[in-house]
């Protein structure tokens, strides 16, 4: 058997416990009130345009970003604005948000909304760009950096490829998973736009191997299209990282404190890809995405289609409800999702997957004195040493934090994970990037 | 209206835990305790036994009366230190040694230094060094090796390690060929199996060598510091042997006799007290194996791989600053 690509340094597998595998996206009924916090991307927040008492139809512009990265909003619901005003969002901060009532399902006269599939890709470069900006494209991934800075590539610098994360990571996630099942041709119409807007001739999709029907679904639809590949990858976290991802792809090495152009790759997510396609062959702003609804004493395990601004709660309600001995309900995955305070928050743009977590789950266990066995170094994709690094930052050591590149950790908590002292090194970690962040902006 | 935990990713953990790598350590010290066993019958438990309930008893006492903290004799850390002890000494050292051995071990080795991940010296070498130096009579009579069922020899015999034969032999001017017709020199398969004198878990390489294999499987130990320490002694004995093959014995004798192999599969590979990165470990193993294989030919000790192990012990902090692991993106500069 052939070996599958993955990425060299580190990397840990955790149960895999894809519930909702099997489970088709449904459509999730409209809510009653939506409730969309105007910073949803990554940057800057959008500016609202709409005050209270304005109507508002599906898919009309409602918050513009103004700055260079950010990002427009547009109503996911049709209905009446009540208030532009705080609410707790995801994180649990109370944001600024628009509160629309909904009152039935208008849309905007220029989307179209027809089923069938517009194949033909007529718009130049600009105006991709343009189009992905104005529908306000984030990346779907989680990350929620603007599409269309993305796209626009420095002076200097040129994209040979065009990488698209189908990886899927984090257990228990599968709205990537459905999603590439569901909307394969979209998917790949949308990798096709992607790749004319960077002017590159290379494409390459990449798979996790437990998600064997996507790779062969995807397989046989690129079959026509050789400069787009689709790789099956070995199943390893966290594949889905941009740096890692590049190096099972093409094993390239995106150098410390670059982006991924700096070795002549993009990567986009397949739901950004998908969002892509409905902006520019559809102009259909990014209104609604697929968020996986699962957990284990979950009892209906689903990947819904629901419109930005959704509470939680109706989500977890469709899956027929919130569990008895819930402990704890995750806004994304188990390995880098983020715990809610509140089931009322709303879906945002980056939201790929509610996790609702036992109460025996819920708890970390007592923590012993580290062993010094090292497995956090082993298992850390950047070839960084975590028990050092959690010693800085405990002793506030910044500079030797930084010198042993700090900065590089992108949070995947492989090496908490695999902790035998289940030491909390990924809290220390963070702290020492928050400080070490600090004391890089006090010298500019 | 329900309340949630909250708290940081990751909200899942692995099933690793500091028991259960101590005690996959136990599992792999199973074939040579039995292996001791086997050899020295009842007085083989004596000395396990008492070894590993005075650390436990050791442990328990300096966590409830002098650091009167939490009591975690059970995290399997000072049964790994008992057993450990007990494989390096002679198995017919009186009880009381023993005592005295799990005290420095467990006292001073590693309660002093604030217990379990924080002493920088491996504990059970320290207790065993210790108890070298001060019954050095004691610790260096073996008793002979008696399979079990095996006819009987008069009990309180005792003989020399095939490595303290050569050491004598070659200070007395004799050469390998005139070494190797002593008819206590135990012969390759005895050496293999462990049928000679020894320390208690010294004696069966291939015991050894067996929990070695599980315990890197395991994910417990990494192959790389047994792996530099086996492979260093070897080629320095070699090229030396190579020189003046009547003064210096062939290279795989000194593998397989002594406590090379318990030294590298076990007490190197303490994660306290070695390295943390993997250019750290074979930096760390090349450096045992040459401390090793110059006291065993050129030293006044016949055996030198505890002394070995503790010195590098001391390197390991430097070792660490110095050695890193492969970052990602830090690309060599061409």
């Amino acid at each position: 058997m052939k070996s599958l690509k993955t990425f060299a340094l580190g990397g840990v597998h955790p149960d895999e416990n894809k519930f909702s595998e099997h489970a088709a996206i449904e459509v999730l009924p409209l809510p009653k009130l939506a409730i969309v916090p105007l910073g949803q991307n990554l940057g800057a927040s959008s500016k609202p345009i709409v005050k209270k008492g304005d109507e508002v139809k599906v898919g009309q512009l409602i918050a513009v970003g103004e700055a260079f990265i950010s990002a427009n909003l547009h109503a996911p619901v049709s209905g009446k604005v009540t208030k532009v005003d705080d609410a707790v969002d995801s994180s649990g901060y109370k944001r600024p948000a628009v509160f629309i009532d909904v009152v039935d399902d208008t849309w905007d006269d220029n989307i179209d909304r027809s089923p069938e599939i517009n194949r033909n890709i007529i718009m130049t470069r600009p105006e991709i760009i343009q189009r992905i900006k104005d529908c306000g494209i984030v990346g779907l991934g989680g990350a929620t950096f603007p599409t269309h800075v993305k796209l626009m590539i420095p002076d200097g610098k040129k994209a040979s490829h065009l990488i698209i994360n189908g990886v899927e990571c984090e257990p228990y996630l599968t709205s990537d998973h459905r999603l590439m099942l569901e909307k394969g041709e979209e998917i790949l119409i949308g990798i096709k736009i992607l790749m004319k807007a960077l002017d590159v001739d290379k494409a390459i999709i990449g798979i996790e191997n437990n998600k064997a029907d996507a790779i062969r679904h995807l397989q046989e639809l690129a079959a026509d299209h050789p400069n787009i590949q689709v790789y099956a990858l070995k199943v390893k976290y966290p594949q889905g990282g941009e740096k890692q991802l590049i190096k099972a792809a093409v094993n390239r090495e995106v150098p410390s404190g670059k982006l991924p152009i700096e070795v002549g790759c993009v990567v986009s997510n397949v739901g950004t890809a998908f969002a892509v396609y409905e902006a520019v062959q559809k102009n259909k702003p990014l209104i609604e995405r697929v968020v996986t609804v699962t957990g284990k004493s979950v009892r209906k395990p689903s990947n819904f289609m629901v419109r930005i601004g959704t509470p939680i709660s109706e989500l977890i309600e469709a899956a027929q409800g919130l569990p008895e001995d819930t402990g704890k309900v995750i806004n994304g995955g188990p390995m880098m999702g983020k715990a809610l305070t509140s089931i009322e928050a709303p879906v945002t743009k980056g939201s790929s997957g509610i996790l609702i977590m036992k109460q025996e789950e819920s708890k970390r266990q007592s923590t012993k004195s580290c062993i010094r066995c090292s497995k956090c170094t082993e298992v850390c994709p950047m070839g960084l040493e975590p028990y050092l690094l959690a010693k800085t930052a405990k002793l506030n050591l910044l500079e030797r934090a930084e010198k042993e590149k700090v900065m590089d950790c992108m949070e995947c908590g492989s090496c908490q994970y695999t902790c035998p002292s289940q030491l909390p090194l990924l809290d220390y970690l963070r702290l020492g990037k928050q400080r070490v962040g600090q004391l890089i902006r006090t010298r500019k | 209206m329900s309340t949630f935990t909250i708290s940081g990713s990751p909200h899942i953990h692995g099933d690793e835990n500091v028991k259960k790598i101590m005690y996959t350590v136990v599992y792999a010290m199973v074939p040579a305790m039995l292996v001791s066993v086997y050899f020295f019958g009842m007085d083989a438990l004596r000395v396990m036994l008492t070894s590993v309930l005075a650390c436990l008893v050791f442990e328990w006492a300096i966590q409830k009366y002098i650091i009167k903290g939490p009591i975690t004799i059970n995290d399997g850390s000072a049964v790994v230190a008992g057993i450990l002890l007990a494989f390096n000494i002679p198995a017919n050292i009186p009880t009381w040694m023993i005592l005295a051995g799990a005290l420095i071990t467990i006292g001073v080795a590693k309660m002093s230094f604030g217990g379990l991940g924080r002493n920088p010296f491996n504990p059970a070498l320290v207790g065993r060094v210790f108890m070298l130096i001060s019954f050095p009579v004691q610790m260096t009579s073996w008793p002979i090796a008696k399979p079990l069922f095996a006819p009987a020899l008069t009990d309180a015999l005792t003989g020399p390690t095939a490595l303290g034969l050569l050491k004598e032999g070659v200070g007395a001017g004799k050469t390998i060929d005139q070494i190797m017709v002593d008819p206590q020199m135990p012969d390759y398969i005895d050496r293999l199996t462990g049928h000679m004198g020894g320390s208690m878990g010294e004696m069966s390489a291939i015991a050894l060598i067996l929990g070695g294999i599980f315990m890197v499987w395991r994910k417990v130990i990494n192959w790389q510091v047994p792996v530099s320490i086996i492979l260093t002694v070897f080629v320095v004995a070699g090229i030396a042997h190579l020189v003046d093959p009547q003064h210096y014995i062939d290279p795989v004798f000194h593998l397989f006799t002594g406590g090379l192999m318990l030294g590298a599969i076990y007490m190197a590979t303490d994660m306290v007290s070695s390295p943390m990165n993997m250019t750290g470990k074979i930096v760390f193993g090349i450096g045992i194996g040459l401390i090793t294989i110059i006291i065993r030919l050129w030293g006044a000790y016949p055996e030198g791989i505890s002394f070995a192990i503790l010195i590098m012990n001391a390197f390991t902090p430097h070792i660490n600053n110095t050695f890193k692991p492969k970052r990602f993106g830090i690309v060599s500069k061409k």
